[in-house]
């Protein structure tokens, strides 16, 4: 039997890697579970309010998608459709050809890593900088994130400090404060020097148009500050009804990612800057993706649309706090990646087919979820469609239940493995030779088996009304 | 690119028909989320101010706390809106350098930057600047020291009424505390690539 790829790639991480990791996640969960707690009498309403306005959303997109780019070029933006992911990077590419620009500052969009902007655009003699901190150290490094939120949860501040020297940025100096200026002072001449700034959006209001972005330390801000070209690269699932739901969402996002009230800026943008302000874009695209989105959409597992990518599910899941981000082999980790990965996979869905199976159905991703989103349900669902499709990943690490099913298909072998049962009864309780089973077994008795004894009560057994007694 | 936009609300459409019956808006009072740190008393100012350090930011109830600041760390050469100058001139000693447009090409010469907001919202600290009512983005970023100059009739009790003053600003920005990342082990480091100082300042 293949073991599954996920505990192979377990198997190699460096102990003080998962210790790392481990450290994180925990902390911030138990952070978001006391601000929550202390700042709301039900939080869990919350959660499902907020899932009930999503769901709602997933399922009258072809009414809200049109409601939004009206309002978006209302406001002045010019609203683009990409189907597939080399259309998405096209668009971006094109706007840039139009506008004569070769430099770009990216924000932390997760559309642009599922759909391999950087790497397009590089090849095609554009420079696409990552501006988060993390990204930013994810790509002089040639790695890739981690966890969605925190995408250098896998690395060492000493890790760091060598990336930074070998990229010219200063002495060896192993102090996060030091790596952080280092990287404002290197960065601000980039934002300053860039022509496009790109978003992606965690919200688009369809009451208003607006997209909403939140970022800790400024990034965003900066590239719609210096830059005179902004595109937002969107999922067609972000959007929600009305402005007064971001209140809803604001709230637990912030609380959710990071154990936070708010982010330190939420940016409401609109459209292109007001003709008085001197600094920002006076040109916005914004880029609506599908990318098999639609796809999902059309299958059992729509309730995935409604993430709003805050990573609590992966901060909490035991898996992904053993086995880290790059164990999924996607853009996306954790629980949710386990389900969105192998869907955006589209018709290679046979080659993620093992993610669903890394996890113990535990429920954990759920109950903290912000949206409320079912995932132990999507992963059954998609354990169901990965042994339907024959994909072979689907049965790594199962053990073959091929005597089991024999068995439990034929009355007479099963009637008689019953009774057989018995045999047990003249074993001693420690018989299992298994350190494992013989630490339970060593201090206590089995039951007696009594196999097929309840099948020949049930056919023996007195008519209704009989044997009552006196009544 | 229109037919991009076709397929996609096609696939859309086709993918949505196939449901019986699709999930309700669920109604909603934006009260609701409304979080016990919500201020219920009348001060307002005094809620924002306590929300605002829990974040690590610094209010200030007068224009001479903020030059004794400024002066106390040798911060003196810096950038003003120039509708907000004339009214802060006076506080200012002889040995400031304050500018009222803010050039781009030095913006690390600038170790504070005072701009107008527009409000405040009590419950979370968080300063709201609009694109029209900040004269410049990047002065209101860029330098060191932001200090976001605003009156008490402009803060609001909670965040849910915030949202309902946004208007029609093309890009307005809730600034909440310093700019701010643990992005390295966890540890938290302030001024990343906006200020490692967020100033509230109270005109009135």
């Amino acid at each position: 039997m293949a073991r599954q790829p996920i505990d192979q790639f377990v198997e190699r991480i460096a102990s003080e890697k998962r210790a790392s990791v481990y450290l994180g996640t925990k902390t911030t969960h138990e952070k978001r579970e006391k601000l929550l707690h202390d700042h709301y009498a039900d939080p869990d309403a919350l959660r499902r309010l907020a899932g009930g306005i999503k769901q709602h959303v997933v399922e009258n997109l072809d009414t809200y998608l049109p409601r939004v780019e009206a309002k978006l070029k209302a406001n002045g933006a010019q609203v683009h459709w990409a189907a597939t992911a080399e259309e998405a990077c096209a668009t971006v590419h094109g706007i840039m050809t139009a506008r004569g620009a070769t430099k770009i500052v990216k924000a932390k969009t997760m559309v642009s890593e599922e759909i391999g902007l950087a790497e397009y655009l590089g090849s095609r003699g554009i420079e696409s900088l990552e501006t988060d901190l993390g990204e930013f150290i994810v790509q002089i490094d040639h790695d890739h994130p981690s966890h969605i939120v925190r995408p250098i949860i896998h690395k060492s501040r000493r890790e760091i400090a060598k990336s930074f020297e070998r990229e010219g940025l200063g002495d060896y100096n192993d102090d996060p404060g030091t790596i952080t200026r280092r990287a404002r002072a290197f960065l601000r001449k980039k934002f300053l020097q860039a022509d496009v700034g790109i978003t992606g959006a965690n919200f688009v209001s369809a009451e208003s148009g607006r997209l909403v972005i939140v970022t800790n330390e400024g990034n965003s801000r900066f590239s719609l500050a210096a830059t005179k070209c902004h595109i937002a690269l969107i999922g067609i699932e972000k959007v929600v009804p009305r402005d007064r739901d971001l209140g809803l969402f604001l709230n637990l996002l912030a609380r959710s990612a990071t154990a936070q009230q708010l982010t330190v800026y939420t940016e409401f943008i609109s459209g292109p800057k007001s003709p008085a302000q001197p600094d920002g874009p006076e040109e916005m695209h914004v880029i609506f993706v599908d990318n098999q989105r639609t796809e999902v959409l059309a299958s059992e597992c729509r309730e995935i649309l409604r993430c709003i990518r805050c990573g609590a599910c992966m901060n909490v899941c035991p898996v992904y706090r053993q086995a880290s981000g790059h164990a999924y082999r996607s853009v996306y980790p954790g629980p949710v990646g386990a389900v969105l990965s192998p869907l955006l996979a589209g018709e290679r869905f046979a080659e993620k087919a093992d993610l669903p199976k890394a996890s113990s159905l535990c429920g954990a991703c759920n109950e903290v979820c912000p949206v409320d989103i079912p995932i132990p349900d999507l992963l059954l669902r998609l354990r169901d469609k990965g042994k339907r499709e024959h994909a072979p990943l689907a049965s790594a690490g199962t053990p073959s239940l091929g005597g089991w099913a024999v068995m439990a298909s034929k009355p007479v072998l099963w009637k008689t493995a019953l009774s057989a049962g018995k045999l047990m009864n003249l074993l001693p309780a420690n018989w299992i030779p298994m350190a494992a089973a013989k630490a339970w077994t060593d201090t206590r008795t089995l039951p007696t088996w009594r196999g097929g004894e309840f099948r020949s009560w049930m056919k023996h057994r007195p008519a209704k009304g009989e044997g009552k007694g006196k009544s | 690119m229109s037919s991009s936009r076709d397929l996609i609300l096609g696939r859309v459409r086709d993918a949505l028909a196939a449901l019986p019956k699709r999930a309700p808006l669920p109604e909603w009072d934006p009260a609701g989320a409304r979080s016990t740190v919500a201020p219920s008393g009348a001060d307002l100012w005094q809620a924002f101010s306590a929300r605002l350090r829990a974040v690590n930011g610094t209010p200030l109830a007068s224009v001479a706390e903020l030059v004794a600041l400024l002066e106390s760390k040798g911060w003196r050469h810096g950038y003003c809106d120039p509708t907000l100058w004339p009214a802060l001139k006076a506080a200012f000693p002889a040995g400031f350098t304050v500018e009222t447009e803010f050039d781009r090409s030095r913006v690390d010469d600038y170790q504070f930057g005072i701009t107008v907001a527009d409000g405040a919202i009590a419950e979370t600290g968080t300063l709201v600047l609009s694109d029209r009512g900040t004269a410049s983005r990047l002065a209101a970023l860029a330098p060191w020291v932001h200090v976001a100059a605003i009156r008490h009739a402009q803060i609001v009790p909670d965040l849910g009424s915030a949202l309902t003053l946004l208007g029609d600003d093309p890009n307005v920005i809730w600034v909440t505390g310093p700019s701010k990342t643990a992005d390295v082990e966890g540890i938290l480091i302030e001024g990343v690539h906006g200020p490692g100082m967020q100033v509230a300042l109270l005109l009135d």
